[in-house]
């Protein structure tokens, strides 16, 4: 993958909280809470990164999506997108920047796909000619032909995605924010979309911001992924990193000759059992372990699973080992 | 792909799109989309305009048997309840569609609306903006001109430069007055119910001589939520009429007035309304 990263500064947030207050029970004795949905958060993002936003339901990603594209405001820290502080340039920032929200479609439901976005053109203002060309370019792409003049509530998930990126990128913004692109989606279409973020990031060095609970997303896209849990961050860097981060045991899958009960080996230890396979995690270097356990018994077969990715952000969230499946 | 998506940041988009041209290119793109099913459009404009000829019969009815209203005659009394109409419905096809906002507030389409660089006041009034709205506003101007011809008006140069001034700035009293009832629904969910009874409520109450009710009514409707100046006043003021409710003459030269003040006051809700929900996010 190349990508063309530069020192320009796409989005900065220092110190970045949104605090919410809660009333609480009945009319006249009512209490007030204030619960903070992000607090103190630092990122930074420079133009022509693919950013993984992840984290669990209710963590804060779009609480922080939200302040990112200027329809919350902060409560606490600075922050800056493209150079404008979207709370007080929200319009502004809006013509620069491309937004799909996954669980809910930015298209119209009773127009074709094709009405909906020159609707979309005339609130970006993109001149006719450049709206056709640019259309035209992005039809072929994401294979829009098909079902340009169906209504949008006869589309399928796959379609209406695809139709909402269109609409997301025909101003030709220098951020993309993503929430949750991919949801719901069935294997080609999940494709489909990732692919065509690669070559969009790759060929134009658009910016893109995505949260997903796709893991698939994160390995395929993101060279680099921001963690949050309870408004935090948890992690801000390489996948690779991720892995180092977490103390996430490899795991010796050892199929035995004969089934044998659970074996008890130093530097390992058995945390699930299949007939004659067995799952060893490894405290100690899978040599010396493979060595231990060829003393006691005849091995038909070996594999070594690295932690995937899921694993590793699900104990980021509990912050304790993940458990191999 | 190269050439795909060009920045051209200094591009028309740092100039802030004006809002009547957005408003028009919006209101005609959903025209002509929902104009694609032209069986439907006819029978729903249909459908739209019986409602506006039953109601202005039923003023005629009363005003054929009463034979006159507080001294105001059938061709007068038609007058008030076609200019109220027609200026209603004028309105609600300008801004009808803003008493929908607790709806987009719900499903999070204002969301949506807010990462678009387009006022989502103008966004909300040109959703599904339907031409069939036109079904209520063609009756309701042929009766007022019907009316306009049959009352014993002494037209001057005046009346008839005012004529036109006194119908928008009732067209953009009742928008505010539909645009404000909206906003409520920032504040309080499902608050809808009760910004129909101002907005229907209030056509209903301003298609009589508002002579007819008591002096709190009027005082509401002059002061408070100002209706009486959409076609009350302005039909005061074409008759020659004194005022029967004993307000002071003067108010019926007010409209233009109070249709700025109104649209200031809607305007500003709506931003208040709009910072509330920006820094609540519910």
């Amino acid at each position: 993958m190349t990508r063309a990263h530069s020192d320009e500064t796409v989005i900065e947030a220092v110190g970045l909280g949104r605090d919410f207050v809660l009333s609480e029970g009945p009319l006249l004795r009512r209490t007030r809470r204030t619960v903070s949905a992000v607090r103190d958060i630092d990122l930074t993002v420079r133009a022509g990164e693919i950013v993984g936003y992840l984290g669990p339901n209710g963590a804060g990603k779009s609480s922080t999506m939200k302040m990112l594209t200027g329809i919350l405001t902060p409560t606490a820290g600075r922050l800056r997108v493209l150079g404008m502080e979207p709370s007080r340039e929200r319009t502004r920032l809006a013509a620069r920047i491309g937004v799909v929200f996954g669980q809910r479609t930015t298209l119209w439901w009773d127009l074709p796909l094709k009405d909906s976005l020159e609707l979309t053109r005339h609130m970006y203002r993109v001149p006719a000619a450049d709206h056709a060309r640019r259309l035209a370019e992005l039809t072929e792409l994401l294979e829009l032909g098909p079902f340009l003049r169906t209504p949008v509530r006869q589309l399928s998930l796959g379609q209406r995605m695809r139709g909402d990126l269109t609409a997301a990128l025909l101003h030709g913004p220098r951020l993309l924010v993503l929430d949750e692109p991919t949801i719901g989606l069935d294997v080609v279409s999940k494709s489909t979309i990732r692919e065509f973020l690669l070559r969009l990031n790759a060929e134009e060095g658009t910016t893109i911001l995505l949260t997903t609970h796709d893991l698939g997303d994160v390995e395929r896209l993101c060279e680099r992924v921001v963690v949050i849990d309870h408004g935090s961050l948890a992690y801000d860097g390489g996948l690779d990193g991720l892995r180092a981060a977490v103390p996430t045991p490899r795991v010796l899958v050892v199929d035995l000759a004969e089934p044998a009960p659970p074996l008890e080996v130093a530097g390992a230890r058995c945390v699930r059992t299949e007939g004659p396979r067995q799952w060893l995690e490894l405290s100690d270097n899978p040599s010396v372990v493979i060595g231990r356990v060829a003393a006691g018994h005849d091995i038909a077969d070996l594999t070594l699973q690295e932690p995937d990715i899921e694993g590793v952000v699900a104990a980021l969230y509990r912050g304790t080992e993940p458990r191999p499946v | 792909m190269a050439d795909l998506l060009p920045h051209t940041p200094d591009r028309p988009l740092e100039r802030p799109a004006r809002p009547v041209r957005t408003y028009v290119l919006l209101a005609w793109t959903w025209s002509r989309a929902l104009a694609q099913y032209p069986a439907s459009l006819a029978l729903m404009t249909f459908g739209t305009s019986l409602g506006a000829v039953a109601e202005i019969f039923a003023v005629f009815v009363v005003f054929r048997h009463a034979g006159a209203l507080d001294g105001f005659s059938l061709a007068e009394g038609l007058l008030i309840a076609s200019l109220a109409n027609l200026v209603f419905a004028a309105a609600d096809m300008l801004m009808g569609m803003v008493e929908g906002l607790g709806q987009h507030i719900r499903s999070g389409s204002l969301d949506v609306m807010l990462v678009r660089p387009v006022s989502p006041l103008i966004q909300i009034a040109t959703d599904r903006f339907a031409l069939r709205r036109l079904g209520r506003v063609v009756p309701a101007a042929v009766v007022t001109g019907v009316a306009l011809y049959h009352c014993d008006i002494a037209w001057t140069p005046g009346k008839v430069v005012m004529l036109p001034v006194l119908l928008v700035s009732g067209v953009a009293i009742a928008a505010a007055v539909w645009t404000a009832s909206g906003c409520l629904q920032f504040f309080v969910a499902d608050a809808r119910e009760a910004a129909n009874s101002l907005t229907y409520g209030g056509q209903a109450l301003t298609e009589y001589p508002l002579s007819i009710y008591g002096k709190g009514v009027v005082y509401a409707v002059t002061f408070a939520v100002p209706l009486a100046f959409v076609g009350w006043q302005p039909v005061l003021y074409l008759l020659d009429r004194p005022d029967p409710t004993g307000l002071p003459d003067l108010l019926r030269h007010a409209p233009p007035f109070v249709a700025v003040l109104s649209c200031a006051a809607a305007a500003l809700l709506w931003r208040l309304g709009l910072r509330h929900y920006r820094s609540t996010g519910s």
